[in-house]
């Protein structure tokens, strides 16, 4: 029987020990020459990783009709007020006020237009509205931090919110994630779709967090962690974050008209 | 050849539920409605132990094997279908949609759900395909299925049953799905 610590709350390794791990990864990989671009899926320093990584290689296959496009969103879906977490009914939420902004765009630099974009994050505190997050820090109560846009036809996105705390996990002792913001998005085609995380400039914790450090490769970790900059920063209101995203090359043949729309 | 790298991706984590989830995600179509069908299945990890903090997302044709481009899935009008749903597990780690039988977009072709698999301890998305079988459990080949032993192309076809599928979703061990990367990727 395995007697790999899988319990998720057993925060049992010391901050040390997954340090060494990290550590022993990052030299395997310096070593390798490959390059890589995505987290691994196995990545023991994530203990919950252990029994939920595919062992068997993923299988190369061309897309199908379906594989191609992705579900259409529109107005119908997102109204323009989801995507100022700040606004609520009873009052504004307590933190760092920042507006977050960047363009979708796919492979090939095409704008990634008319898609959903869904963000989550935990509070100015580091508390989630969520029955599972037993942090005691305070639930602000004017604050769920969900939000959703489309984005423009340039691919843009902008959300209004509040800087998110880090807070802790059982992952091991001590255990303490970066700020972060989640994001869902969709491209043209469902083979594009993609979840993840963005991360503010300068964290301390980037080097003792193994979800960061699941992405072995330091460029392929900075394209996770926005920029400051100070033309989205609005006088007298709020700090202004630019973050980028890359989807996956689209496999449609994509007609001119439309490569200009 | 895509000229730039892709943004890499990152875990859901355990706290998607408020944020991915929405009322009526897991409802394609009202249960009840004439075809509605039910594809169901449990998440399990390498000890075959249930997950119930994994994400199924679904996308599929319509039952004509037509792709459907209409907005609503977040909103849902209960006469359009969208093509599109969520569904996390529950404490037993089983997630059922509620859904319409997909044709398939090409004659010939077998039918099949695309499927997204994300959940806590998963540090990236998963794909694959869930392929409509037959009462007798057969199924038309693509390139895909005849490019897998018996075996592993086990993994990716639905069971029928008396109100649609069964499709479970093992992320490790001997009978683990089959997961899918794609030129590009």
């Amino acid at each position: 029987m395995s007697t790999v610590p899988t319990d998720p709350d057993a925060a049992a390794a010391s901050q040390a020990e997954i340090d060494a791990e990290i550590a022993a990864v990052a030299k395997d990989y310096e070593a390798s020459g490959v390059e890589e671009t995505q987290p691994r899926l196995d990545f023991p320093p994530y203990r919950s990783s252990l029994l939920r990584h595919p062992t068997k290689s993923l299988h190369h296959t061309d897309p199908e009709e379906i594989e191609l496009w992705s579900p259409a969103f529109g107005h119908r879906d997102v109204s323009p007020l989801e995507s100022d977490l700040t606004m609520q009914p009873n009052g504004e939420p307590i933190g760092e006020r920042i507006t977050v902004t960047g363009r979708v765009v796919d492979g090939d630099g095409r704008p990634v237009a008319g898609q959903l974009v869904e963000i989550w994050q935990a509070n100015a505190a580091g508390r989630y509205i969520h029955k599972r997050d037993q942090h005691p820090a305070p639930i602000d109560p004017n604050f769920t931090g969900v939000g959703r846009c489309l984005t423009g036809p340039d691919g843009s996105y902008r959300f209004q919110t509040i800087k998110p705390g880090p807070y802790p996990w059982k992952n091991h002792h001590n255990a303490w994630r970066p700020a972060h913001i989640h994001f869902s998005l969709f491209g043209t085609d469902f083979t594009q779709r993609m979840v993840t995380q963005m991360y503010f400039p300068g964290d301390p914790l980037f080097s003792l967090d193994p979800i960061y450090q699941s992405i072995t490769d330091q460029k392929a970790r900075d394209r996770l962690v926005a920029t400051y900059d100070h033309d989205v920063t609005s006088h007298e209101w709020s700090t202004g974050y630019r973050w980028d995203i890359v989807l996956t090359g689209s496999h449609r043949t994509w007609m001119e008209e439309e490569e200009q729309a | 050849m895509s000229k730039l790298v892709a943004t890499p991706g990152q875990t859901v984590g355990p706290f998607f539920h408020y944020a991915l989830p929405y009322e009526g995600s897991d409802l394609l179509v009202p249960v009840g409605r004439e075809g509605a069908i039910r594809l169901h299945g449990t998440v399990t990890d390498g000890a075959g132990v249930p997950i119930p903090d994994a994400l199924l997302e679904l996308w599929q044709a319509d039952p004509q094997g037509r792709v459907v481009q209409e907005p609503g899935s977040l909103h849902r009008d209960p006469w359009t279908f969208t093509g599109f749903g969520r569904a996390a597990t529950d404490a037993t780690g089983h997630y059922s949609f509620t859904t319409l039988e997909p044709g398939p977009t090409e004659p010939g072709k077998p039918a099949f759900f695309a499927v997204a698999v994300y959940a806590r301890g998963l540090l990236n998305r998963l794909f694959t395909r869930a392929y409509v079988t037959a009462a007798d459990g057969s199924v038309a080949d693509d390139a895909l299925l005849t490019s897998l032993p018996d075996e592993r192309r086990a993994t990716l076809l639905t069971t029928r049953e008396e109100t649609g599928f069964r499709f479970d979703v093992r992320l490790q061990g001997d009978d683990e799905t089959v997961f899918l990367t794609y030129p590009g990727h």
